[in-house]
């Protein structure tokens, strides 16, 4: 029920006084409100703009945040009001919304973020008055399309495939998209020559060539050199033919393929071809078959696949059905009309042109559109002058549905170039995020190198902590809670991929460099562990591409918890083998390594690295084994 | 020609015409009526300031012209019982606000019904009440407009109700209203007949003690 409606209850009650006569059976009770009848004023503190209003008027309504039991969330005892977080403009005409009862849409606003004030008070969008519900339904469809269209781009095809998809889905992506390979381009390019050459085969087919010798009649060249340009003819056809089957097989869903525009266009223009070839030499037939070689001309057609503003203009076209469909009609029946008028006024004339109102059509169309060929002139007085009436009003009619055509045009044009710049940005993009991202990782691997995941025991390790934030804090801690639940852990791209790519090559080259390269053995693991520890497979920055999942598969070689002492064999990369052990581990792993790790490696490299680290995975545990073996001695 | 002249001719009178209509409605909305002061008020009817403040706020919010014709009476009445046609009933409760007669009621009159209704002593309501079921105020019911009264809030009640409405109701109801109210059965209730019926009825007398608290 409508707010106002609530101020007028009390006096429909009041007015049941006038049923008591009536009344057969007693009356029930009437309810009784606890609640003081005085009215209070609220205060309303949005983001320091302070709004009063009456309790009553956002009683109204009780299912919106203001009108319920939810904005108590929001009260501030110390100030005795109600204080929220928003924007101060868009809430006055939220509390306008319910003094007046109507919700108006404010046309500077952004649409989402009325939205978003919209959603966060609990009032539905669709109470917006009249007066303002076009606005808002235009903005909001214009909005949603954009998304669309920036979803679509940001999914597009120039991701790279998943490694898994077969020869068809590879072939069906070739296609549609030819930039993505250069087998495609190719495939591409030489369509798109074919096309045109077909083409330009039928026109120059009929121009007329120099005659024979012998012969004084001018010949098309089509008639005189017939074997080249069946020949072309041929060729053409086979490429189309070739790659409509092409196209035929590596379609997803074959029944919708064969019920595009495009593939009907692409029979259509092959078909006539096949029909000539089959064709018997008859008189009668050919005749018809000659009538289908104009279908050939629907090759023209498939240079839409290649041009862009053409698909935009078939789009437009069909997006502006209904006008067209308007101008169609008006223009029939102001012909009809027109045509009918300019015959009866010409009947009188001898010799006339106008022998029939379809005659006249002709006369009416070419006036209206302002062709004013003249083989049809009228000659009376009153034709005359219908005659200029008419191509007047041929201008207006023609004039009145062509804007809106053009507006449409104009702005899936527009639609389509903002398409092609978001995708032309899509990479700067992308790379912007990655580089955000690898930003934060790269905060925590710093963090953990700095010490912050030792417990703070002095003011040294607190003096380089200080500037993170708390927030940063909190975050490192339930990175490193992460770490310890995986018993992995994290690591940049750098080592990792350099850890793929000494596997299998350096394998004991490196083992012996790092056995040189070993210093303070004899103390204890740790600085061996923490060696080790800085020996890290996972991939953070391949995680934006691939998911977290890959963060997972940081293969960790010696958890421990040992110090950062030797933080700067992280910088000595190549030196740290992936699963090399400390001294004496190493010896005792010299043994068991090369079983498993040999045939292993060679056979992990050229899968995808999420497999190399499973299999790091296994092996690492042998490890761990092992030197907890040694280290217990 | 003539016939092109005859269409354009016809959409100027269209457009006259539309224009009158547009020029009649700017004049009804700038009629803008203001009730006398406050104090006139609280002193010719029942209520407090304050409460003349929040009706009076509740009116002008929904009416900012300051006046309710009959359209928006129904229209709001209806909403309040959308099972059925409640337009009847609404017209002839219009007509009992309307004091003046003149077609709207004004703020005043408004809130003297009210406050008769609310705080006026029992033979008020009830002189009320009679006013109301009488149509043409002739000072007299007679079976006819009784008959009308009761259809229209029957109408109120819609078509789907427990027991479902078979036979005349309507009609039933009211003859057994007349055996009660009209003591000479002479076929009519004169304003006295009416109140010394109802102050005997004390069911009636106990259920109008209940509908002093709406305000």
């Amino acid at each position: 029920m409508a707010a106002g409606v609530a101020t007028w209850l009390p006096f429909a009650r009041a007015a049941a006084v006038g049923w008591l006569p009536l009344a057969k059976q007693n009356m029930p009770k009437p309810p009784v409100d606890k609640k003081t009848r005085s009215d209070e004023m609220l205060f309303v503190n949005v983001s320091g703009l302070r709004f009063q209003t009456w309790k009553n008027t956002l009683d109204r309504y009780p299912d919106t945040l203001l009108g319920s039991s939810e904005k108590e969330f929001f009260y501030n005892e110390d100030t005795q009001e109600y204080f929220f977080d928003r924007d101060p403009e868009m809430f006055r005409h939220i509390l306008n919304f319910y003094r007046t009862g109507k919700l108006h849409y404010p046309r500077h606003e952004c649409i989402q973020a009325f939205d978003e004030e919209l959603a966060f008070f609990g009032i539905v969008p669709e109470i917006i008055g009249d007066c303002c519900m076009e606005e808002y339904r235009d903005r909001k469809k214009e909005n949603q399309e954009r998304l669309a269209e920036d979803t679509e781009a940001e999914m597009a095809t120039d991701t790279p495939l998943p490694p898994n998809s077969t020869s068809r889905e590879r072939l069906w992506r070739a296609f549609e998209n030819p930039h993505t390979s250069t087998m495609a381009l190719v495939f591409y390019y030489v369509t798109g020559f074919f096309i045109a050459v077909s083409v330009i085969a039928n026109i120059v087919e009929t121009v007329p060539c120099r005659p024979p010798k012998g012969s004084k009649k001018d010949l098309p060249c089509g008639e005189k050199y017939s074997l080249a340009f069946f020949c072309m003819d041929t060729a053409c056809v086979l490429i189309f033919t070739f790659e409509y089957l092409m196209r035929l097989f590596a379609a997803p869903s074959r029944c919708k393929f064969m019920r595009s525009v495009m593939s009907v266009i692409d029979v259509v223009a092959i078909m006539p071809y096949y029909i000539g070839l089959v064709m018997p030499e008859n008189e009668d037939v050919s005749g018809a078959f000659v009538t289908l070689r104009v279908f050939r001309v629907f090759r023209i057609f498939k240079f839409s696949r290649h041009s862009q503003g053409l698909r935009i203009l078939g789009y437009t076209l069909k997006s502006c059905a209904s006008e067209l469909g308007f101008l169609l009609f008006s223009l029939t029946m102001a012909i009809i009309i027109f045509a009918t008028v300019m015959f009866y006024a010409e009947k009188g004339t001898k010799g006339t042109n106008f022998t029939s109102i379809p005659a006249a059509f002709w006369y009416t169309i070419v006036t209206m559109t302002t062709l004013g060929y003249g083989d049809m002139v009228p000659n009376t007085i009153a034709g005359k002058i219908f005659g200029s009436i008419c191509s007047l009003s041929g201008v207006l009619v023609i004039a009145l549905p062509v804007p809106v055509i053009v507006s449409n045009f104009s702005r899936i044009y527009h639609q389509n170039q903002r398409a092609d710049k978001m995708r032309a940005q899509q990479k700067v993009r992308l790379a912007r995020i990655r580089l955000a991202k690898k930003g934060t990782t790269n905060a925590f691997l710093q963090y953990k190198e700095d010490g912050g995941l030792q417990i703070c025991d002095g003011d040294s390790t607190a003096v380089c902590l200080k500037n993170r934030s708390s927030f940063e804090h909190q975050h490192h801690h339930l990175l490193h809670c992460l770490e310890k639940t995986t018993n992995h852990e994290f690591t940049d791209e750098m080592t990792y991929s350099e850890m793929c790519m000494t596997e299998s090559v350096g394998y004991r080259t490196s083992r012996s460099t790092s056995l040189s390269s070993q210093q303070g053995v004899s103390t204890s693991c740790c600085p061996r562990r923490a060696k080790r520890r800085a020996i890290r497979l996972a991939n953070s920055t391949v995680s934006v591409s691939r998911g977290s999942v890959q963060e997972l598969d940081t293969l960790q070689v010696q958890k421990s918890s040992a110090g950062p002492q030797s933080r700067s064999s992280l910088n000595a990369r190549t030196e740290e083998l992936k699963l090399n052990c400390e001294d004496r581990d190493f010896t005792a792993a010299i043994i068991s390594i090369p079983t498993p790790p040999a045939n292993t490696p060679d056979e992990s490299l050229p899968s995808s690295p999420a497999i190399p680290g499973i299999l790091r995975n296994s092996r690492s545990s042998t490890y761990t084994h092992e030197t907890v073996k040694i280290s217990s001695l | 020609m003539g016939m092109v002249l005859g269409t354009f001719s016809v959409q100027t009178k269209q457009v006259n015409y539309r224009r009158d209509k547009v020029d009649d409605e700017l004049e009804m909305t700038m009629v803008c009526h203001r009730p006398e002061g406050l104090d006139q008020l609280e002193a010719q009817t029942n209520f407090s300031k304050q409460e003349l403040q929040v009706l009076y706020r509740g009116f002008k919010n929904e009416c900012p012209s300051g006046v309710v014709n009959e359209e928006t009476f129904k229209h709001i009445y209806a909403q309040f019982f959308p099972h059925g046609d409640a337009s009847t009933y609404a017209h002839y409760l219009f007509n009992a606000f309307d004091t003046t007669n003149n077609g709207s009621i004004k703020f005043e009159e408004f809130v003297m019904g009210l406050s008769t209704l609310l705080r006026g002593t029992v033979r008020e309501k009830l002189e009320w009440t009679f006013h109301l079921y009488d149509i043409n105020r002739d000072g007299y019911i007679n079976k006819e407009e009784m008959t009308e009264i009761v259809r229209a809030i029957y109408d109120m009640m819609g078509k789907y109700t427990y027991p479902a409405l078979k036979g005349d109701v309507p009609k039933q109801h009211v003859d057994a209203f007349f055996q009660k109210m009209d003591k000479n059965k002479d076929g009519i209730v004169t304003l006295e007949e009416f109140i010394t019926a109802c102050q005997e009825d004390e069911n009636m007398m106990r259920s109008m003690q209940l509908f002093e608290n709406v305000m």
